[in-house]
């Protein structure tokens, strides 16, 4: 039976419901929340509709300016830790037995499946005075006494950097998975030595792969709501974490919409931008 | 040997990195009196026992439990049929369902939230447990969408062309070979959304977090009034749960096949 196109009305019923449920529950809330960025703010319910940029107008506050550079920052730091680790660590992960690459990948999964509040929570308790990593300085004689290393960028960074860790590898495993290994043996009967022919062949081989997975963990880091809130200070508050507040504590839906929709715009273009990278790929 | 060396060590401390958190959460979720303290000082699984008599926890796990058996179930109707037809017909406008599909899944996990926020409130029916579970269905449904699509790609069209030639027709293929066929593929997509909706947070704070506890939600507020010992113990549940679904799949399936390894020479 080869694939052919639809022949009578009857053939398409099986997208109805599907495209049915994506429209209604995912078009339609995404368009509303558009719509919601215009409205102006009702402080003691929603919204009222109406007609006003008021929302976006407050981008262009020192404020938000700051909340913005300080994400774009903390994300590419994010997501350049991720790859500087994740790279050669996966390289070296899928030349290992079936097994230990199974064992692994089940590992990677459960921690990247983990809730925001829980990683938060492991890592402030990681951090605290009381239970925390200091008390293992303490016993080998690193310090006189436990301190608490949050709230602190530090602390922020960290969390983020073992939240999308997993989501690094996994992104770049099956790249080089499938990485063509007859490039590595021509290197090394050439003499080069492993970590040679690691950096002089592989890593420009897979150039663009490493682009395409920086933009898509700088992506995923941008979408942290919860570390920085639970790790940082009030200073240390990314665009995601702003949303959520206002949305929520400050009971300002149309401010909060706004910066989602240039939360969305960012994302979009960057996405748009991993595509045209992995489209060059492809035609090499 | 220095190589070995080298790499053994790399991975012990990618894999202690990993893992800090989780054991110092471990060891925490121990401890004979409520204290927040590692080593812990005692032992007691009570903490544990807590998650099922506790009421307030137990009410927050049969909600998590509900909300992901649920959404997951949904999620799967709406990939299952969409795959299904992007692999059985040529209709190329109908790969904006799949764009559809994938979309929430990569956006930053805030802005679905707050799209379903301002969905539910416009409607009027903000806070009603059953928009959380569709909220989630949709918010999930590119993981069995992947599965799925994966599948599909994975079987062998002669196959199908074979029991089409003895007579078969279109519902006899599906249920006879297709379904079989992609069965592996159908648990795991199931298996990865119902794992990570018992997770979720955010999506499930803004639809129903004023009117009704997850574990995730529970376990946040719980964190801003202070510390139990019960988060470390529900946290370790989570890690339990996740490893224990992953590694069904892996021993059940092939799992580097499903996170990508292989399938351009698979079919």
């Amino acid at each position: 039976m080869r694939r052919e196109a639809p022949k009578s009305l009857a053939d398409y019923t099986p997208l109805l419901f599907p495209g049915l449920m994506l429209v209604v529950f995912f078009v339609v809330p995404f368009s509303t929340m558009i719509a919601v960025s215009f409205f102006k703010r009702n402080p003691s319910g929603f919204y009222t509709p109406d007609f006003v940029i008021d929302n976006y107008a407050r981008f262009l506050t020192a404020f938000f300016g700051g909340v913005l550079g300080f994400s774009l920052l903390l994300a590419v730091l994010v997501a350049v830790c991720c790859v500087a680790i994740a790279f050669p660590f996966t390289y070296l992960l899928t030349k290992r037995p079936r097994r230990v690459q199974t064992l692994w990948l089940v590992g990677l999964l459960s921690v990247l499946s983990l809730s925001e509040v829980i990683i938060g929570f492991a890592w402030s308790t990681l951090f605290s005075q009381t239970a925390g990593i200091t008390n293992l300085f303490v016993a080998i004689g690193l310090m006189d006494k436990p301190v608490a290393l949050l709230p602190t960028f530090g602390a922020v960074l960290a969390g983020m950097v073992y939240q999308a860790l997993p989501y690094t590898i996994l992104v770049l495993y099956p790249a080089l998975v499938r990485l063509d290994p007859t490039l590595l043996e021509a290197a090394r009967t050439l003499g080069a030595s492993p970590v040679r022919a690691f950096f002089n062949v592989v890593t420009p081989a897979l150039r663009n792969t490493i682009v395409a997975t920086l933009i898509m963990v700088f992506v995923f880091a941008l979408g942290s709501y919860l570390l920085p809130q639970i790790l940082g200070r009030p200073r240390h508050w990314t665009l995601s974490v702003l949303i959520t507040d206002q949305a929520i504590y400050q009971s300002n839906m149309p401010f909060a919409a706004a910066m989602a929709v240039f939360l969305v715009l960012i994302s979009l273009a960057l996405v748009g931008l991993t595509l045209l990278v992995g489209r060059k790929e492809n035609a090499l | 040997m220095t190589a070995t060396f080298l790499r053994r060590l790399y991975f012990t401390v990618v894999a202690l990195f990993l893992s800090a958190p989780l054991i110092v959460v471990a060891g925490v979720s121990v401890n004979a009196r409520q204290e927040l303290t590692f080593p812990p000082k005692g032992f007691s699984l009570a903490w544990y026992g807590q998650i099922f008599t506790d009421p307030e926890w137990r009410l927050a796990l049969i909600h998590s439990v509900t909300l992901a058996v649920c959404s997951a179930a949904i999620a799967v109707a709406i990939a299952l049929p969409l795959a299904w037809f992007l692999w059985r017909r040529i209709a190329p406008w109908a790969n904006i369902f799949q764009v559809l599909g994938l979309a929430p899944f990569i956006l930053p996990p805030v802005i679905t939230a707050l799209g379903f926020l301002s969905f539910w409130a416009t409607v009027g029916l903000f806070g009603h447990f059953f928009t959380a579970i569709i909220s989630h269905a949709i918010f999930f449904v590119t993981l069995p969408l992947v599965t799925l699509s994966l599948g599909f790609a994975s079987i062998d069209r002669s196959l199908v062309e074979a029991a089409a030639t003895m007579g078969a027709d279109d519902r006899t293929v599906l249920k006879t070979v297709v379904l079989p066929l992609i069965l592996p593929y159908l648990v795991s997509g199931y298996a990865f959304a119902f794992v990570l909706s018992l997770n979720e947070y955010i999506v499930a704070y803004m639809t129903i977090g004023f009117t009704t506890e997850t574990l995730p939600i529970k376990i946040f507020n719980a964190l801003r009034y202070g510390y139990t010992p019960t988060m470390a113990s529900v946290s370790v549940f989570f890690v339990a749960v996740a490893a224990l679904v992953f590694g069904s799949i892996a021993k059940f399936g092939d799992i580097r096949r499903l996170l990508g390894a292989m399938s351009s020479d698979g079919n």
